[in-house]
């Protein structure tokens, strides 16, 4: 399966920067989870959730501490169990209860990432999990690939389902509730998608900037969209694209691929602000 | 359209004074210790405009809620149409007050009401038909040119109207209108309450409208309803607005034109 992509990669793109198989892998990596930011993302912006998913981030520092902790199951699956617990917990409380989001948001994040803390620097060893702070992408190994790929499907799947709702109680949560749509369960699918891209994710860019990888390409394409489906499209394709650039400019600088990344994110970002009023009325 | 035939109406033995009727009964509504409104008895016919009026903090938008469902409360909510064949809970429009969303938002009217109406994903894809349908839904509002502008750019009006035509789809049996404080102008207000009043009249709504502009309320409400903390008063315009009950609760005295109105039911009055 994979020989196929690696001769398929040799034969339409022979540059140096693919000459490795491990930059074969990222490339296909890059490929998988960047549309996926670029979608969760368009909402993620919508829905005011930027700190929400930020402390996603730091549930994840907690779940890989425990998972080094506990031992016997892989970490990366401790880190999907925790982050899922995480954000159910969040958006629950956050539904059952009258106190303002961002602070039930900040109790859990700084919960969390004290726990994480006190759990990974017990007896010194806080050294080993640094890597998880900057991500490496070039690490990505085939098991992985498949699973990445298992979970675009899963995801694009679910956005198939519940984009329209999602949108639904983004504009207003009563009216959603008037249509017989159940917003707890749909805030709690949305969520729980999250937790889990951010999860497997976060080994490759790095628990300081996974953020950023679900903000920057939308609130880019905010500034050049006015509908649902050009903002899509556009927030995709800015994720792809800095994806990609940020790959390779990462292999000919010797830079961190996930730094790199947010980096052009980033320029898309400011450079399509300053263009936002030819674009939107 | 099957619209027509839930709201065609035969003469019924409930002890409804009309065809149909929606029936509130004893809700109650507390926030912790906070009584928010208590024993509020409200009939609801069908073919008629009740405005909701009252100070603020007198509970409006919450027995608003309270009736979708939304808050917790205790009372029994129930509907009775023409013939039995439809009674049970009501199918609900609302129409909210505000909307919270982040006015850059890319989102056109004909996403929302495609995300609304169809499980088609509006991020992926769009059909003429669903343009075509979306369009004959916003001429019913005289909003039919702002099918493609973002939310973020309709004035406040036009907002109003947009969801007020979302909320007719499907044809409710019960319409909920929370009107908003301020950010619509004078001919946007007279344009919304031409529309509800038409409405009222070609479907045979029962609408509740929380108002705040007690002038229109006299002009197009057929009944109109005193709400702080209870029910103070109920009955027609003319009768809730010279009961010395409102003068005590607004302060004032309102004007009203009560010569333009259609002669309404005057049972079940309170006043």
């Amino acid at each position: 399966m994979l020989d196929l992509w690696y001769d398929l990669i040799n034969f339409i793109l022979p540059f140096q920067w693919l000459g490795h198989n491990f930059m074969k892998n990222a490339l296909l990596a890059v490929l998988l989870v960047t549309p996926l930011f670029g979608l969760l993302g368009t909402m993620v912006v919508s829905n005011r959730m930027v700190f929400f998913s930020d402390s996603l981030g730091h549930g994840a520092f907690t779940g890989i501490a425990i998972g080094v902790l506990v031992g016997g199951i892989k970490p990366l699956t401790a880190l999907v169990l925790f982050s899922l617990f995480f954000s159910i917990a969040i958006t629950v409380i956050k539904n059952k209860s009258r106190v303002s989001t961002d602070t039930i948001i900040g109790v859990f994040s700084s919960t969390a990432i004290a726990l994480g803390l006190m759990i990974m620097s017990h007896g010194g060893s806080f050294a080993k999990f640094s890597s998880y702070l900057i991500g490496d992408l070039l690490s990505i190994t085939p098991g992985e690939l498949g699973m990445l790929f298992c979970v675009f499907i899963g995801i694009v799947l679910l956005w198939l389902a519940i984009f329209n709702k999602i949108l639904v109680i983004s504009i207003n949560p009563s009216l959603a509730a008037s249509r017989g749509i159940n917003t707890l369960l749909i805030e709690i699918l949305f969520s729980s998608a999250l937790a889990i891209v951010v999860a497997i994710s976060i080994q490759w860019v790095g628990l300081l900037i996974i953020n950023s990888m679900l903000v920057l390409p939308a609130a880019a394409a905010r500034n050049v969209t006015s509908n649902v489906r050009q903002y899509h499209l556009v927030s995709v394709l800015f994720a792809m694209f800095a994806g990609v650039a940020g790959l390779i400019l990462s292999y000919y600088w010797n830079t961190a691929t996930g730094a790199t990344i947010i980096l052009i994110a980033a320029m898309l970002f400011f450079s399509t602000f300053l263009l936002r009023n030819r674009f939107v009325d | 359209m099957i619209e027509n035939n839930w709201h065609t109406c035969s003469h019924s033995e409930s002890d409804c004074g009309r065809l149909c009727c929606t029936k509130i009964e004893n809700f109650n509504v507390a926030f912790g210790n906070t009584q928010i409104f208590q024993d509020v008895n409200l009939h609801i016919h069908c073919g008629e405009l009740t405005a909701l009026i009252g100070p603020n903090g007198a509970g409006k938008s919450t027995l608003l809620k309270a009736i979708l469902g939304e808050v917790k409360h205790s009372g029994v909510l129930k509907y009775f149409d023409a013939k039995g064949v439809h009674s049970g809970h009501p199918l609900i429009g609302y129409v909210p007050q505000y909307l919270n969303f982040d006015l850059s938002t890319p989102t056109s009217v004909l996403d929302l009401f495609t995300a609304y109406l169809t499980n088609i994903p509006c991020w992926l894809t769009s059909s003429q038909r669903i343009r075509e349908r979306v369009s004959q839904i916003l001429v019913k509002v005289k909003a039919e040119h702002l099918i493609d502008r973002r939310l973020g750019a309709l004035s406040g009006g036009e907002l109003q109207r947009v969801l007020l035509a979302l909320s007719l789809e499907p044809i409710p049996d019960l319409l909920l209108l929370d009107e908003p404080v301020s950010g619509i102008d004078q001919n946007g207000l007279e344009l919304f309450y031409n529309i509800v009043s038409d409405l009222r009249a070609n479907h045979d709504l029962s609408i509740i409208l929380i108002s705040h502009d007690l002038n229109l309320v006299a002009k197009y409400a057929d009944r109109v309803v005193l709400l702080n903390g209870t029910v103070i008063c109920n009955g027609t315009p003319e009768e809730v607005f010279n009961d010395p009950r409102t003068r005590n609760v607004f302060g004032m005295l309102v004007q009203h034109n009560a010569q333009d109105k259609i002669p309404s039911n005057k049972e079940d009055s309170s006043c």
